[in-house]
């Protein structure tokens, strides 16, 4: 019997997630990360990462198809859940990406598009948001540590509008004002990838794999 | 708030060797490809590019060794390019820990490649690298095979198919410049960023700080990528951001 706490990294067929593992592993050597897609080892786990990458039509499509959005219903009742990009994205009601698709609605709130036309100060700002951007943190014990407006690495073209500002827990501007993070309870995602933003990253990984779901 | 602009350091890898020519000849050593990235990655670099210009099969199965070992211990966006022909390459690259791939002759002989790459994996993973010349005044052509084939085609629309047809971002760089040190081309830097909507990384030229402050604000890139400097310990990572930031660019400073 082992001591150690595992933590699950739902693999649903979308893309690779080595970095993911690999992070949270470096992060906190002393737990046991496994990728899967089997619903029972992910019940079983300690802290559970939902990640995403890709088009959110095909992300759901594969979440439904394969009981994620059951065992995700489940986990966010009780247990430390942590959505990255896609991931977070598809824990919103709905996103307008692909023409309109409808997500798994554990965050009231909505995904849109940034634009062809984003424009800041006269200049015009490239789609996808790619890159270091700075994120101005809320009260949550996964910023522990982590000086806030650091800076963490972002690639998307469509971002999170909460509709409940209590749930934001990180801003971020990118010609708009949107969630770098929302929280509620014992879930926490993060639009950015902590498992790509080196040293700020890494704390974060580590500080949700040592929380207990208490915000 | 803003968004950084990113210092890439470059790593040209031939049979898991990191290597470094002037104008794609006269090959010299710069080391072991894991142990550069994890220096460059503690300097503080944003992300790190590999070019694969291995000729041979086994030394492909090299590089994909070599990806995976820097992603269990770097934990910044890796770009790898050089002999990205098919889907299942791409697949390859981002099992082995890959974030993104860059795409350079199998573009130009298929255009489609690059829309079904991007319609498979997604945009965010998906670079086009473009290696231009310049043959006139204001008119830059596209050249393969290490710079020595023409294409007829003109770079700066090449970029903007290019972004239509699913692009992520684009690695442009001069084939006239590369390994010289006399800076970027900011001329093709310029009319590539106003052309396209999507990040552009100005490569080939550097040689010191100032021409990476150039590509920002004259070329108008949102990446600049440099390899010798870095390599032979001219500069450190960390020194290029600093500069940079001195002249009032967003950086990422850490």
């Amino acid at each position: 019997m082992s001591i150690s706490k595992t933590c699950a990294v739902i693999d649903y067929g979308m893309g690779n997630l080595h970095s993911a593992h690999g992070a949270l592993q470096a992060a906190s050597p002393d737990t046991d990360v496994i990728v899967t897609g089997d619903p029972e080892l992910i019940r079983k786990a300690d802290h559970v990462v939902l990640p995403g990458v890709g088009a959110i039509r095909d992300c759901m499509a594969e979440i439904r198809a394969q009981g994620i959005d059951q065992v995700v219903e489940e986990v966010r009742q009780e247990r430390p859940l942590l959505g990255i990009c896609v991931g977070m994205q598809a824990m919103m009601d709905r996103s307008e990406e692909n023409g309109g698709v409808d997500c798994l609605g554990v965050f009231p709130g909505e995904v849109r598009f940034f634009g062809n036309d984003l424009q800041v100060n006269g200049e015009s700002l490239k789609v996808p948001h790619m890159g270091w951007n700075q994120v101005r943190q809320g009260s949550h014990p996964l910023w522990d540590g982590i000086e806030d407006l650091s800076r963490f690495y972002f690639v998307h073209s469509y971002f999170v509008q909460a509709q409940k500002p209590h749930q934001v827990a990180a801003q971020c501007q990118y010609g708009v004002e949107f969630a770098a993070a929302v929280a509620e309870d014992n879930v926490f995602a993060v639009q950015f990838h902590p498992e790509k933003s080196h040293t700020a990253g890494l704390a974060l990984l580590k500080n949700f794999l040592a929380w207990d779901g208490q915000s | 708030m803003a968004l950084a602009k990113r210092i890439i350091p470059c790593l040209d890898v031939d049979k898991g060797r990191v290597v470094k020519g002037v104008n794609f000849v006269g090959i010299r050593d710069a080391g072991d490809p894991v142990e550069i990235a994890k220096r460059y990655n503690d300097q503080g670099a944003d992300e790190i590019t590999f070019l694969d210009i291995t000729a041979s099969h086994e030394g492909r199965d090299t590089t994909v060794h070599m990806v995976e070992a820097i992603a269990e211990q770097v934990f910044i966006p890796l770009t790898v390019g050089g002999g990205i022909r098919e889907l299942a390459d791409i697949r390859n690259m981002l099992n082995a820990g890959a974030d993104k791939v860059s795409i350079n002759s199998a573009a130009v002989y298929n255009p489609d490649f690059v829309r079904e790459a991007s319609e498979k994996f997604g945009a965010q993973c998906i670079v086009v690298a473009i290696d231009a010349k310049q043959v006139g005044e204001g008119h830059w052509e596209i050249f393969t095979h290490g710079g020595r084939k023409p294409t007829g085609i003109n770079a700066v629309e090449w970029a903007a198919k290019m972004a239509d047809y699913g692009a992520g971002e684009i690695l442009l760089t001069s084939m006239d410049r590369d390994g010289v040190k006399s800076g970027f081309d900011l001329g093709v830097t310029r009319a590539v960023s106003d052309a396209v909507n999507i990040p552009v990384i100005a490569s080939g030229g550097v040689g010191n700080l100032d021409h990476l402050v150039d590509g920002v604000t004259q070329g108008k890139a949102d990446a600049v990528l440099a390899a010798s400097i870095f390599h032979f310990g001219e500069y450190t990572v960390q020194q290029a951001k600093q500069h940079m930031a001195d002249a009032g660019i967003e950086m990422r400073l850490v």
